[in-house]
């Protein structure tokens, strides 16, 4: 409903929708806005438009693995590390010894992973404010990304790729050398990206002193991931909840620092990612090195999962942020409870304390820079 | 850093009469059952004791035990100043599923009881703001329910294949 400002001149509140349809709500959200001229007085967001029922489906689907290829299908633009999430709850619960041949894949596709989401989400933040070119060189590399994850499990986008205990099939033989060839490549795109996009003065103009999150306010709405340490926080589940083999590696957790702005803006936020995927490299660098040629990656998957009664709540380092499943068994071949603690749902809510008093302009850059994806708010 | 055992203990000495109660699966960590109507108390009191700390409520999720004609709530807690972490569970009865809201407590709840009302009718007793957040606003029933039977129609359209 759109209410018109009366010609006397007299300040009426207005409302407008932006969204469901809207190239900049990443998906289909629609943001309530109530506005004063173009200010923003109050936004009030709308989900749900692609619920698709995920966690009914795993209750009643009567078979722990046949929820893995639901799980890719939550953050679409991350399938690997939803997967990683899942398998990794329930290997927790079942108590499984994993081959070294598998967590080393397991890692190596999660960063690359990592990667490919954060080449989409900056390329869409700059093309929401834009700029259209960083978009096109960006997906470029994701393209790269995206051809060794065929080569390994078939699909360019879901992949169903990681099981229970194990992975769905082994690695061609070529890898090593592709994976390797692709970080040699990708390593100075980074340098090219800040070139173009990160300290262009127009990108700044329209990213710094946005949509300001203080620390305190994003912890107590639980933020995490680039949001979280775009605050300045220095928060990384892979340290600080270490998973897998990640307490191996050596890598760097980037933070924001205010360089542009005030500390937690929107280029703090966009800053880490930028700085995110150079970790991730020096992680499949290193995991590259140690992972062993020789090894079954099916060996530890179990014929039938049956789970005893219990609950868990296992969280990982998605490239959105903690992602969590918590899990209720009760002695059967289904789950009795699956919720999948999406970071893009609880990063959306905290929207409108970030977003309050701007102009409806930076709402666009706010949104871009939380880079949430819908399929995972809704589920 | 505080296991779940001393802060059942911590719990027991703060708050003394309370009947709280120590859960432990086959699998997965204990958890501590709290009196539904304690819960909103209680988590005043692990955000804010210096001993605690839970500055982060990273989960809750709705739960429905038909066969006990119960519904729960699971809380999942973490301090990221103390490094610990904690799973609450609370159980209310499926005639009165009411539950006092943590949102003024953390506000990362709005949207998870939202939810939770959403899928399974848990009624957060002083949240600002208790609407369906995943279905529509006049959809029937909560689907996560055990006993949830679909409804035919929404609005004249059937939902049906």
């Amino acid at each position: 409903m759109i209410e018109l400002i009366s010609d006397t001149g007299e300040r009426r509140e207005m409302t407008i929708n932006m969204g469901p349809q809207h190239p900049s709500t990443h998906g289909v959200l629609r943001l309530e806005l109530v506005l004063d001229g173009e200010i923003i007085k109050k936004v009030k967001p709308h989900i749900g438009y692609l619920h698709r029922c995920f966690e009914k489906y795993a209750e009643e689907v009567g078979d722990y693995a046949k929820v893995i290829p639901y799980t890719d299908r939550m953050d679409y633009v991350s399938a690997m590390n939803q997967e990683h999430g899942y398998v990794l709850a329930l290997e927790r619960m079942l108590e499984l010894e994993l081959p070294e041949r598998v967590e080393h894949i397991r890692v190596i596709v999660a960063e690359m992973q990592r990667i490919a989401s954060h080449l989409l989400g900056i390329g869409a933040f700059g093309l929401d404010l834009g700029a259209f070119s960083p978009f096109l060189y960006l997906f470029t590399e994701r393209e790269k990304i995206l051809d060794i994850f065929e080569k390994i499990s078939g699909a360019r986008l879901l992949y169903n790729y990681m099981a229970v205990g194990g992975l769905m099939r082994d690695v061609h033989p070529e890898f090593k050398t592709d994976v390797a060839e692709f970080v040699k490549t990708f390593r100075p795109k980074i340098k090219e990206l800040d070139d173009l996009l990160s300290y262009n003065r127009i990108f700044i103009k329209r990213t710094a002193n946005v949509g300001v999150l203080p620390v305190e306010v994003a912890l107590n709405y639980a933020a995490s991931g680039p949001v979280l340490r775009g605050s300045g926080m220095k928060w990384d589940l892979r340290r600080n909840d270490p998973y897998s083999i990640y307490d191996r590696f050596e890598f760097d957790i980037p933070v924001g620092e205010g360089e542009m702005g005030t500390l937690g803006d929107c280029w703090d936020r966009y800053i880490v990612r930028v700085r995110e995927m150079e970790q991730s490299l020096r992680i499949i660098e290193q995991a590259l090195d140690s992972m062993p040629d020789e090894g079954d990656v099916m060996q530890a998957i179990p014929k039938r999962i049956r789970m005893k009664e219990g609950e868990v709540y296992v969280r990982t380092e998605s490239p959105r942020g903690e992602l969590g499943y918590f899990i209720a068994s009760n002695n059967s071949a289904s789950p009795h409870r699956v919720k999948a603690r999406a970071p893009s749902f609880v990063h959306l809510c905290l929207l409108p304390a970030i977003s309050k008093g701007s102009l409806i302009a930076d709402m666009v850059a706010i949104v871009g820079s939380i880079d949430i994806v819908l399929g995972e708010v809704d589920r | 850093m505080k296991s779940t055992e001393e802060i059942l203990e911590y719990l027991f000495e703060t708050f003394p009469g309370t009947e709280f109660e120590s859960l432990q699966g086959d699998v997965g960590p204990a958890r501590i059952k709290v009196p539904a109507a304690m819960i909103k108390d209680v988590a005043k009191v692990l955000r804010d004791d210096d001993q605690l700390l839970f500055n982060t409520l990273m989960c809750l999720s709705g739960l429905h035990y038909p066969k006990e004609e119960e519904m729960g709530v699971a809380y999942h807690l973490h301090s990221t100043q103390l490094g610990h972490s904690l799973a609450l569970n609370v159980r209310v009865s499926e005639q009165k599923p009411e539950v006092p809201s943590v949102e003024s407590i953390w506000k990362t709840a709005d949207w998870h009881e939202r939810e939770a009302y959403d899928m399974f009718g848990i009624v957060f007793t002083g949240h600002p703001d208790l609407r369906r957040i995943l279905c529509p606003y006049d959809w029937e029933g909560h689907p996560l329910r055990k006993d949830y039977v679909q409804q035919e129609f929404y609005r004249g359209v059937t939902t049906k294949e």
